[in-house]
């Protein structure tokens, strides 16, 4: 004997149960393109990967075009097919108690649905394949820059290893012409634990895994400064372990490195000045331990190299502006702006700090 | 209304299904070759990778007479267990401790060869990936060895005070398929190790 | 002789303390009495899991904010997969197999009741093991160290040097102990599946929850096996010395990758497939048709168990494998995709015809079939691996997997607990609550997995506790996180459906759903014996057959 108490219940919400779904479909979708407009920021500084600005970022953005349209073609099939199905075939409320007809399956049926996406698969597969070759086994053309890039715990290391340049964080590429290509090739190595190099609108990510060797490479189309940051979390300050590339014109790009490859621009510890006193304090602490400043003893590498420290916009990989008050904020309590960095607390009197500070303002 | 009533398609008699025991001891097995799967595969990734300390050729000798025992031990198993089948309760109790003695003679082997390379040729698992990985996995193989060998002398055990009865054959069996499956994976441990390793 | 009768008092059934009550539960062996622990662990474990999420989300509301420390928030991501993972979804799947399988196949109980009951006391050791670390872990940073590796754990930060203290053998520790009780409940239902269904039920008659079961349990000993084998080096790196994953001794990790995902990719195969298995009996009932290509979705089930294991470095198409490695990761991915699809439209194929009934348990499995086919898409976009290369490691991937295990696994699991929840406990949940659940859930839902995917796509990694303001991912986030809290909402409406129904609702007797398969046939809940006499079968809808009988199934199959 079948019970029949709880069919009427069904019965009389499934056509507000209807309503009620596709309704907050279409309110997300509202409120999606409402929010899109609300957002105050630079557009350009969005790390956004429909944006390419350089020819691997341009092949994904293709492939990605072609996937999302193949599988939005899908996602409307299939969808409507299933709105179809419940709107059509809805127990009634005025319907008799007999069971619909019991079909067990349709072979030419099953061979349907198996066949069709056997070829889109196969497809996709090919659409994607070509790509990656592309990317992967791009062969670096003869103006190519070399870059070494190291992975370290929260910090970026960039060596130039043909132009001798050493610096941290902020990376300076020329920009690419496609008819004289000078695209940048990254060698990746880590130091420690696992990273992944990421400014989505010049390429994908490629990690930094520590006894392995990587490579990937980006040939920038627009000057400018492009974003991004560490995507393999490498420990607690995984989330501000940012990048900041920026694209130079030729001649710009080579000001730069004429100017990073020469030796620091450091006051002289024998000067009376602050900032001479500030270099003895740097250079008798243990600073000289992790970092390095060319052309004085600083010869340490476990951190940035601060040669040319002021030349850069930001400090703390990223974390906070490379300002004098920042810069003496992080010298004596690198937690302040980035918990769990490895710098240690340096501790210094008020006096030895602002010294120091003024010699730091000085390695321009 | 008329009832027709339909005689539904005979089933299968007697319905008999596969039996537990050994169905969950080759499940046991599946997982067991996974773990030592993974292992393996560490060793033959790491074979020349080490990048210091005693390489294999250097130390390792062929443990032949070792391997002899534990395979026989196989074959010993078996003659035990069947002599059960056919009620030899003496027999049995022979030829399993004869397995056990065999087993045993295995684990001691392997102990003194760990004891030549730690004492004498200076290689720890701490040393570099060959003593790593070959530690592991011989050690894993002869902590299976050990569980097995204290199952098989809890049946001794209940051989010997009269316990175990000619129906218990099954039951020992499964056990015995545990005891097989130990002896395989030292045939693949010993060729990758000894063989393709060095 | 007398011929006095004695009246003979009746001896009296005391009514159990509590103290026996709980030591009938401890000391358990029958199946759905394990079932139903595994069942309530894994809502324990949700609801602490689900904690550990809304300290996230309110974390990342706001750019640059400190609502916790970056350590803190390291450790919330770290035990929030873990559990969700571990302790909340295996347990879940565990528990209404265990409870469900032998009644669905006419057996007494498991093939191994003592197994049973260790497995699941393992799993739960395991839970407390990992938890203690909140309060017991010491080392560099003092007590509340819980780990903060991530759930996947990378090397080489595992090693002790850049994880000193003990948070990472609490997780090493506590996931080899509830491996062995996963690994033992998969041998008990594959020997159960084997060896003891009824009469008549070959394996081609068997219903298609216990076929997924059967796939599932394979799956685990193929598959938790290889994780069970990495957490033990692990183990031997930190406390022996040894180097399985130390890079400075030449040791590799990527070899710890490979070893991970082994396992993690037939993992969540592990999870989705007994999901199949809800959808598989709910759908077919709700729609008052039999399950359209019952062989179809056996071989497609079985086809995705193996293809699985030829899956996993789609995980890893960012570590520099070679051009050669990626491509055929590619094709993998891309052919499981088949027989995925396959069971989508096989599902659809049961609706198409039927007389839907918009029951509690129908409606979570027809938003299942809406958002297992959006999250299959995102994943074929992830299987290509230039795209890949963008996507991976943001917050797409996040949306990606927790529309399937959201939107897809706990959507499923939610309609198994509406569907057999009146099999459990003889009463039925209330359909107003439930509907009330379904609603806020499905909103919540769709707030925060819809909309997380775009700050993914706009380049913000996964696993940062905080992020800049400027890059466009402020206003995501805070829709995002408001999700996070209508869920929050639902769930605590489930959980007072379920406290409430269980002494208010009413009774369900044996068959509410008027469905065919076996365990409709015993008693609401049933006895302890399950059957009173143990059924022969001759179809896959045993009591279509005695409620039809000028109509059986087996005229057709």
């Amino acid at each position: 004997m079948k019970n029949t108490h709880y069919a009427r219940a069904s019965r009389t919400k499934s056509n507000t149960t209807l309503l009620v779904r596709v309704g907050s479909e279409a309110f997300f979708v509202l409120l999606c393109a409402l929010v899109v407009a609300a957002e105050p920021h630079d557009p350009s500084l969005v790390p956004n990967i429909f944006k390419p600005e350089s020819t691997p970022a341009d092949h994904i953005y293709g492939v990605a075009l072609f996937v999302l349209t193949v599988t939005g073609a899908i996602f409307v099939t299939v969808f409507s097919l299933l709105v179809y199905a419940i709107v059509r075939y809805r127990a009634k409320p005025d319907d008799d108690a007999h069971e619909p007809a019991q079909v067990y399956g349709s072979n030419q049926i099953e061979l349907a649905w198996t066949v069709i996406p056997v070829l889109i698969v196969v497809m996709l597969f090919l659409a994607t394949a070509r790509v990656i070759a592309q990317i992967q086994d791009a062969p670096p053309p003869p103006g190519t820059i070399n870059v070494t890039a190291i992975g370290h715990q929260f910090w970026w290391e960039f060596r130039y290893p043909d132009l001798g340049v050493v610096t941290a964080n902020e990376l300076h590429v020329p920009v690419s012409d496609p008819a004289d290509p000078t695209p940048t090739f990254l060698k990746l190595l880590s130091a420690d634990t696992d990273h992944s190099f990421w400014v989505p609108r010049l390429a994908g990510k490629t990690d930094l895994i520590p006894n392995r060797i990587n490579n990937t490479w980006i040939d920038p189309h627009h000057t400018g400064l492009y974003l991004g940051q560490c995507a393999q979390y490498c420990g607690t300050q995984h989330g501000l372990m940012l990048l900041r590339v920026y694209v130079d014109s030729r001649a710009d790009f080579d000001a730069w490195v004429h100017a990073q490859a020469a030796p620091a621009i450091a006051a002289s510890s024998d000067s009376n000045s602050e900032a001479g006193y500030g270099r003895k304090v740097f250079e008798s602490t243990s600073c000289i331990n992790c970092h390095a400043v060319k052309g004085t003893i600083a010869d340490g590498r476990f951190g940035p190299d601060l040669t040319h420290l002021m030349s850069r916009k930001t400090i703390a990989s990223g974390a906070a502006d490379n300002s004098p008050e920042n810069l003496k904020k992080w010298v004596q309590n690198p937690d302040s702006i980035k918990p769990g960095s490895l710098m240690p607390a340096m501790r210094l009197t008020e006096k030895d700090l602002d010294a120091l500070t003024a010699y730091l303002l000085t390695l321009r | 209304m008329s009832s027709t009533t339909l005689t539904p398609p005979p089933i299968e008699t007697p319905w008999i299904l596969p039996s537990r025991g050994r169905v969950g001891m080759f499940c046991l097995i599946a997982a067991e070759t996974a773990i030592f799967t993974i292992f393996v595969v560490a060793y033959v990734y790491y074979i020349g990778k080490s990048i210091s300390g005693p390489t294999p050729r250097e130390v390792l000798e062929i443990p032949i007479f070792n391997t002899i025992c534990l395979l026989s031990s196989s074959l010993t198993i078996h003659l035990a267990i069947s002599a059960l089948r056919k009620g030899n309760r003496g027999a049995f109790t022979g030829l399993w401790a004869l397995t056990i003695a065999l087993g045993a003679i295995f684990l001691i082997g392997t102990g003194r060869e760990w004891h030549h390379l730690i004492y004498e040729k200076g290689l720890t698992i701490q040393t570099n990936l060959f003593g790593t990985t070959y530690y592991s996995l011989v050690g894993l193989h002869a902590f299976h060895v050990t569980v097995g060998l204290f199952g098989l002398s809890l049946v001794l055990a209940f051989a010997l005070l009269g316990w175990l009865q000619q129906e218990h054959a099954y039951r020992v069996d499964v056990l015995s398929l545990y005891w097989h499956f130990v002896d395989v994976v030292w045939i693949v441990v010993f060729t990758v190790v000894y063989l393709l390793g060095r | 002789m007398s011929s006095e009768t004695i009246a003979l008092t009746p001896h009296a059934v005391a009514t159990p303390s509590l103290a026996e009550r709980l030591h009938g539960w401890v000391t358990t062996v029958d199946h759905k009495r394990i079932g139903i622990m595994y069942i309530g662990f894994a809502l324990i474990f949700l609801v602490i899991g689900g904690i550990e999420a809304v300290i996230m989300r309110m974390q990342l509301a706001l750019p640059n904010n400190d609502f916790v420390s970056p350590q803190v928030f390291n450790r919330m991501f770290t035990m929030h997969g873990t559990t969700m993972i571990f302790f909340v979804a295996m347990p879940v799947l565990f528990g209404f197999g265990n409870y469900t399988v032998p009644l669905l196949i006419g057996a007494r109980d498991m093939a191994f009741p003592r197994l049973n009951a260790f497995s699941f006391w393992l799993t739960v050791f395991g839970a407390l093991l990992l938890y203690f670390s909140f309060v017991g872990g010491f080392g560099l940073y003092g007590a509340g160290n819980a780990p903060d590796v991530g759930w996947f754990a990378y090397a080489p930060l595992t090693s002790k040097v850049f994880s000193p203290g003990h948070s990472s053998d609490f997780w090493s520790l506590g996931l080899l102990v509830s491996g062995f009780g996963s690994i033992g409940t998969a041998v008990n239902l594959i020997t159960t599946i084997a060896c003891m269904r009824c009469p008549g039920m070959t394996l081609g008659k068997m219903p298609l929850f216990a076929w997924m079961n059967l796939v599932m349990g394979a799956m685990v000993i193929s598959a938790i096996s290889p994780l069970t084998a990495a957490q033990i080096m692990i183990c031997l790196d930190r406390y022996t010395g040894a180097h399985f994953f130390d890079t400075q001794a030449g040791g590799s990790a990527v070899l710890w990758m490979h070893f991970f995902w082994i396992f993690g990719h037939p993992e969540v195969y592990v999870l989705i497939i007994p999901s199949f298995g809800f959808l598989s009996e709910i759908v077919p009932v709700f729609s008052r048709k039999p399950m359209f290509g019952y062989p179809v979705m056996v071989a497609a089930t079985v086809s995705i168990g193996f293809i699985s294991f030829t899956v996993w470095a789609h995980h890893m198409f960012t570590v520099g494998m070679s051009t050669y490695g990626n491509t055929f990761f590619v094709i993998s991915t891309s052919i499981i995709a088949v027989p995925t699809g396959i069971k989508i439209f096989n599902w659809l194929g049961t609706m198409w015809g039927g007389k839907i009934q918009f029951r509690v348990p129908m409606l979570f499995c027809i938003a299942f079939l809406f958002q297992f086919l959006i999250a299959g898409l995102t994943g074929i976009m992830l299987g290509s691996a230039p795209f890949n290369w963008q996507l991976s490691g943001s917050y797409f991937v996040v949306a990606h997997f927790h529309y399937v295990i959201v939107g897809g696994i706990l959507f499923a699991t939610f309609g198994g607990f509406y569907y057999w929840f009146p099999k459990m406990t003889g009463k039925m949940l209330s359909e107003t609550l439930g509907k009330w659940h379904f609603w806020l859930f499905f909103i919540g839902f769709h707030l925060t997995f819809d909309f997380m995917h775009i700050p993914g796509l706009l380049g913000m990694p996964r696993r940062v506790y905080t992020y800049e303001a400027g890059r466009g991912w402020e206003t995501w986030n805070q829709i995002v996180s408001v999700g996070a809290l209508f869920q929050g909402v639902a769930i605590l409406i489930f959980v007072f459906n379920m406290a409430w129904s269980y002494w208010k609702g009413k009774d369900a007797g044996n068959d509410p759903w008027d469905a065919w398969t076996l365990e409709w046939t015993t008693t609401s809940p049933p006895p302890e014996y399950n059957f009173a006499t143990i059924p022969t079968v001759y179809s896959r809808r045993p009591l279509w057959d005695v409620k039809h009988p000028e109509d059986p199934d087996w005229k057709y199959e």
